[in-house]
């Protein structure tokens, strides 16, 4: 009987371990041959599979060109890092408008290219670079991408709520989305933790429930080597 | 050689009473001097949070008057129990020494233990809430209508905004721009206005000795003086979510001058953004997006009139 009970309790234990410690995968970003790096993710309003198939979440594509489901990735030290997000969720105005300041990118800027239209990723509007985007008008904010204590923070546009979104993950094209784009300078060695700010975790309180929450989702670890 | 069973008990506290007295006192006068000597001249100077700023001073202080008073109380403690332990202690096989005859019933020693333990307990207790509140309420949140106030004319007001999970900051002074930079100036006293949008946070500026809580829709006043130039931390002292360990970054103390270049060219730089930020106000009503402490979104009341703490809700909406 004590042995049952001590083999029930080790394996609850292991149990309790495994899920404690696990996380997910580490994406490792190399200097290109232009010597910065290139960091591709997208934001989607529904992950669209199990554990959590409602939940927002940011994705990451590996250099390899596939995406997955992480938001933790590995990027050399003092180095530019070139990141392009690919937006597929609707937004709102923002609860505290100074995240719709662009900061801590190079030239405090960043280029927003609207694809929100449902048509091909052809068609997209021009490139425009910004510095701050009004919440309050057009498609709002639908998330940010944010590294406090670094600075960095860009709103991301939302696209247009009453379209047809995408709601399974990974994201093609095809479907409205913005793409922003803005490069800032990795610091020393270090793990940096980033993510975004709009409250977005839909049904949890305040908003910063669930994905919000949770690593993988909305948030996320850069990793400097 | 004597029988150590017929050797009469040691009776403590008969004729060498006042050489042991003395000898207990000398050991823990020393010991206490050394020790204050040491820590006020090698330690004192660097114990936490540092002399930033007047209050982070006092706070030193305050930790500096504890330890010296405290530490020879301790210190006569453990040397009269190694003492008695040395001198009182029972030979092997010889008789139990018998001690405590004199001291029972001791008016004498009774009157000085109280004496001493009432005057400390009450030196301490007035000191500590004198020091609680001085200078300008010691850096502590003091609500919206603080009772210590600083003596100074000049008063730099700054708005700490938190937020799962990061802090901001407003300078009214200055068009009402608002940063993720806590820059200050030097000699200057600074009024945090320390408010959240959404749950509760504590604004804590290590260096500085302030620590006052944020709470949504409430202005919590804290001041400070700085005094040295250099940077400082600033923290979440409540646990906000799951993000709260990153809720941190640092600011700086910049001479006057600095200050208002700085001040003036962010509020340049920022103007865009300004303009598009509700007006300046001690607290803020968040509402929509939950922050009104329902759900996101909030389906009874899925946009108010108030949006974004405090704006008016677009037009349509």
């Amino acid at each position: 009987m004590a042995a049952v009970f001590a083999l029930v309790a080790a394996g609850i234990v292991a149990f309790a371990f495994i899920n404690l410690m696990s996380q997910p995968n580490t994406i490792a970003f190399t200097q290109e041959s232009s010597g910065a790096v290139n960091v591709t993710l997208q934001s989607v309003g529904s992950i669209g599979t199990e554990p959590h198939p409602t939940w927002v979440s940011y994705l990451t594509q590996s250099p390899a060109g596939n995406w997955e489901h992480t938001t933790i990735w590995q990027v050399p030290a003092h180095t530019r890092v070139n990141v392009t997000i690919y937006q597929y969720d609707s937004g709102s105005p923002l609860r505290n408008q100074q995240l719709g300041q662009v900061t801590g990118t190079i030239g405090d800027t960043a280029t927003l290219t609207r694809c929100d239209a449902g048509a091909s990723q052809a068609s997209c509007g021009a490139p425009k670079s910004f510095s701050v985007n009004d919440s309050n008008v057009g498609n709002g904010v639908a998330h940010t991408f944010s590294i406090p204590s670094i600075g960095v923070s860009v709103p991301l546009a939302g696209v247009n709520g009453n379209d047809t979104l995408c709601g399974v993950a990974p994201c093609q094209t095809g479907s409205p989305h913005n793409i922003i784009t803005f490069s800032f300078i990795s610091p020393g060695p270090g793990t940096y933790s980033w993510q975004c700010f709009v409250p977005c975790g839909l049904g949890w309180l305040y908003g910063n429930g669930g994905p919000m929450g949770t690593l993988g989702y909305m948030g996320g670890f850069m990793k400097v080597a | 050689m004597s029988d150590p069973a017929n050797t009469p008990p040691v009776q403590a506290g008969t004729a060498d009473d006042a050489s042991h007295w003395w000898r207990i006192v000398a050991i823990w006068a020393l010991l206490s001097i050394a020790f204050d000597v040491v820590w006020l001249e090698f330690v004192g100077p660097h114990v936490p949070p540092g002399r930033m700023t007047d209050t982070s001073n006092g706070a030193a202080f305050d930790f500096n008057v504890l330890i010296v008073m405290s530490v020879p109380v301790m210190i006569a403690i453990w040397v009269y129990m190694v003492y008695a332990i040395i001198t009182w202690r029972s030979g092997r096989g010889g008789p139990e020494p018998v001690g405590g005859e004199r001291a029972r019933g001791n008016r004498r020693i009774e009157a000085s233990w109280i004496t001493i333990t009432t005057v400390v307990v009450l030196f301490l207790a007035g000191f500590g809430t004198y020091e609680l509140v001085q200078p300008e309420g010691a850096g502590g949140g003091q609500g919206p209508t603080p009772l210590w106030t600083p003596a100074s004319h000049t008063v730099l007001q700054v708005q700490v905004i938190g937020q799962q999970w990061k802090w901001s900051y407003r300078y009214p002074s200055f068009g009402g721009f608002e940063t993720n930079e806590l820059v200050i100036p030097d000699n200057t006293t600074v009024a945090f206005h320390v408010t959240s949008i959404d749950v509760i946070h504590s604004f804590w500026a290590y260096q500085l000795g302030v620590k006052a809580d944020a709470n949504p829709g409430l202005d919590n006043v804290a001041f400070t003086t700085p005094t040295q130039l250099g940077s400082f931390t600033v923290r979440c002292a409540e646990l906000c979510g799951i993000w709260h360990g990153s809720m941190f970054n640092t600011g700086r103390v910049d001479t006057p001058k600095a200050f208002e270049n700085w001040a003036t060219t962010t509020e340049r730089q920022l103007a865009v953004n300004t303009a598009l930020l509700p007006a300046f106000a001690y607290s803020y009503t968040p509402d929509a997006n939950g922050a009104d402490g329902g759900y996101y979104p909030d389906t009874a009341d899925p946009y108010s009139p108030v949006e974004q703490y405090g704006a008016t809700q677009p037009a349509g909406q």
